[in-house]
């Protein structure tokens, strides 16, 4: 009796109630976002991951609507894209989001992935945090690479051309490999509509699959900070980490201007610049595609460069795509290659600060080599960075054994 | 004499018996750190587990092979007949066969005479490693001396080559000799389609199998042996 009584009392939050008995949406609430305790320090640096998250959704959603319009056949892909930009109502506008937001994605995924490198946020015990994120990259090369391919036109063509006989470099099945994947003796329409299928509907669930353990698994272990400094360390009476501050509606908050920010950038692209000069959208894809005409200079997309830098630069075909690959595999062995016990670079001294700079650096230059048309200058300068991106990775192995470094204070300041 | 590794065969066994129990821990969870393990029951799950992972196995074929090349892609590569006798000295056309570009060219003299000077600087003069017809030569790769039929689909990453007829000096190469360049990654090829040193591309350019019908028409795609 005295039990139904008191379960009416309770009638304010009755529908809470209800669900929390079924779902537990109120603790899930608190355990993300409410009383999800980050440091109080995060800089400009931390945006990013949020931003990727938004990026992430105006792709998934103009993506959505340009497949309303489209038709993933090679007799009519190229016409529907003219089409969409041309007679579809504000077509042009939900394509400009969706390529502009290919470029924008990578450009967040960068700048997450070097704040990972500044602040030493791959390491222990954020490993599988890097590792989820890195896997995250490659659905996401995959997925920016057959996006490329839908539109038709003549780069993408023989972009797709160039990258599935990649494959012809594994040992022994290569060749079988390459048709299997192409599903024809060249690039057809029987690529064109696997790439389709891949691009709107495989590599999107797994990409969002993936952003959720790379969360879980982030909410599970903290955040880092600038400082490196685990704040779980201090914690007041109620378990509060003394150096954290509730997710929401602080960093809620924070991201929300960072939002702003970023939209005046990003919509600027898009409504004043949106090919960026043949950057974003390179002008050769202007035109159908055409397997009797390979464009004079033939690249990818800015996003790709650094790494095509590197294969171009091996005189041998095996040989390039696998020094492409290792490229970046060696990425997913990053939290294991450095063995220094400190994390943010603010306490790391200068040999390590001017490699990763110098390490930044080649792979910017790399980026712009690989757009370059190859003079013989540039292949050697390309050899040479590319011999350095891995020289980094080896000097930080032993580097960072018996690093000396700044003592890393027990709280963050201020 | 063949004695049995007792103690050898005891720790695969161990080790076996981990890989199992592990197995059967993340699929079933069954915890084999339990004392009491009945062990009828255990091989039942392990055998049912079996048994599902090879009928998974067998599940992913038609997945697998739907993506190879159809029937349809399989019947489109028919042979293609072509006309030379248009094809002026120095000159090259460019005929679709199966999709890809086969490059026809009608060399001068000028051009084949500077094969022979080459074999220094080309990775695979002697066609070793070449995809062709057992009746190209090595040195000018032809059926007919003067006419040259290549794929012209780059052996590095498949982009398409262009055609540098003239002994002149080029941005890529201060002493081109005539030939074929490929604007993607900077390969080099001679007037035979033989790849240079340095080049990305490891292969000379194919040579796809084709037939002479009379004095001007080329048949591509079909083997008449030496005609």
């Amino acid at each position: 009796m005295g039990k139904i009584a008191s379960s009416r009392t309770k009638n304010s939050s009755g529908i809470m109630d209800w669900f929390n008995h079924r779902l537990p949406v109120t603790q899930f609430y608190k355990d993300h976002l409410s009383e999800y305790y980050a440091p109080k320090n995060f800089n400009f640096w931390y945006f990013f991951g949020s931003l990727a998250l938004l990026v992430l959704v105006n792709q998934i959603l103009t993506g959505i609507w340009l497949t309303m319009h489209y038709k993933p056949d090679a007799a009519q892909a190229f016409g529907m894209v003219e089409y969409i930009m041309r007679d579809v109502p504000w077509g042009w506008l939900i394509r400009y989001l969706h390529t502009t937001g290919a470029s924008a994605f990578f450009i967040v995924i960068y700048l997450h992935m070097f704040r990972g490198l500044l602040y030493g946020s791959y390491k222990k015990p954020r490993e599988l945090i890097w590792v989820f994120g890195m896997i995250i990259y490659l659905a996401l090369m995959a997925e920016a690479f057959m996006g490329y391919v839908l539109p038709w036109g003549n780069m993408s063509y023989w972009g797709a051309k160039v990258i599935t006989q990649l494959f012809a470099a594994v040992p022994w099945v290569g060749d079988a490999l390459v048709e299997w994947v192409r599903g024809d003796y060249l690039i057809s329409d029987a690529t064109l509509n696997r790439f389709f299928a891949l691009h709107v509907i495989a590599l999107p669930l797994v990409i969002v699959v993936l952003v959720v353990l790379h969360i879980a698994a982030l909410h599970t272990v903290g955040s880092n900070n600038p400082e490196g400094i685990d704040i779980k360390k201090h914690k007041d009476e109620n378990g509060v980490p003394k150096d954290g501050i509730p997710f929401h509606p602080y960093y809620t908050v924070k991201d929300i201007f960072g939002v702003g920010m970023f939209l005046l950038i990003f919509l600027f692209i898009v409504f004043v610049k949106p090919d960026m000069g043949g950057l974003f959208l390179e002008h050769d894809n202007y035109v159908p595609a055409d397997p009797s005409s390979t464009p004079d200079h033939i690249k990818p997309v800015w996003y790709f460069t650094p790494f095509y830098a590197m294969l171009r630069a091996v005189p041998d075909m095996q040989l390039g795509a696998l020094i492409m690959a290792l490229a970046i595999v060696v990425l997913f062995f990053l939290p294991w290659l450095d063995r220094s016990p400190v994390k943010s670079i603010r306490y790391r001294r200068w040999p390590y600060k001017l490699m990763l700079s110098l390490f930044a650096i080649s792979f910017v230059v790399l980026g712009w080599l690989g757009m370059q048309s190859g003079s013989v200058l540039q292949k050697m300068t390309a050899q040479i960075l590319t011999g350095f991106y891995f020289f980094y990775f080896v000097w930080l192995f032993f580097y960072s054994r018996n690093e000396t470094y700044h003592e890393v204070p027990e709280r963050i300041e201020k | 004499m063949n004695i049995p590794h007792y103690s050898y065969d005891f720790f695969k066994l161990k080790a076996k018996i981990h890989v199992v129990s592990a197995v059967s821990f993340i699929t079933l969870g069954v915890n084999s750190m339990t004392d009491n393990v009945n062990k009828s029951r255990r091989n039942l799950l392990i055998g049912t587990s079996a048994v599902g992972a090879i009928g998974a196995g067998f599940a992913a074929v038609p997945f697998i092979k739907s993506w190879l090349p159809s029937e349809r892609a399989k019947a489109a590569g028919s042979p293609v007949k072509t006309d030379i006798s248009k094809i002026e000295p120095g000159q090259m056309i460019n005929v679709l066969w199966r999709g890809q570009p086969v490059f026809i060219v009608n060399r001068t003299d000028k051009q084949m005479s500077v094969l022979d000077s080459l074999e220094d600087k080309l990775k695979d003069p002697d066609d070793e490693t070449s995809i062709q017809p057992d009746y190209i030569d090595d040195k000018y790769r032809a059926k007919r001396e003067n006419l040259l039929v290549v794929i012209g689909i780059c052996t590095h990453l498949g982009c398409s080559p262009k055609y540098y007829p003239d002994l002149v000096a080029q941005s890529f190469d201060s002493e081109w000799q005539g030939g074929f360049y490929c604007p993607c990654h900077n390969s080099r090829f001679d007037i035979s389609g033989r790849v240079y040193k340095g080049s990305p591309a490891s292969r000379n350019l194919d040579i796809p199998p084709y037939t002479f019908l009379d004095d001007n028409i080329i048949e591509i795609g079909t083997d008449g042996g030496t005609a």
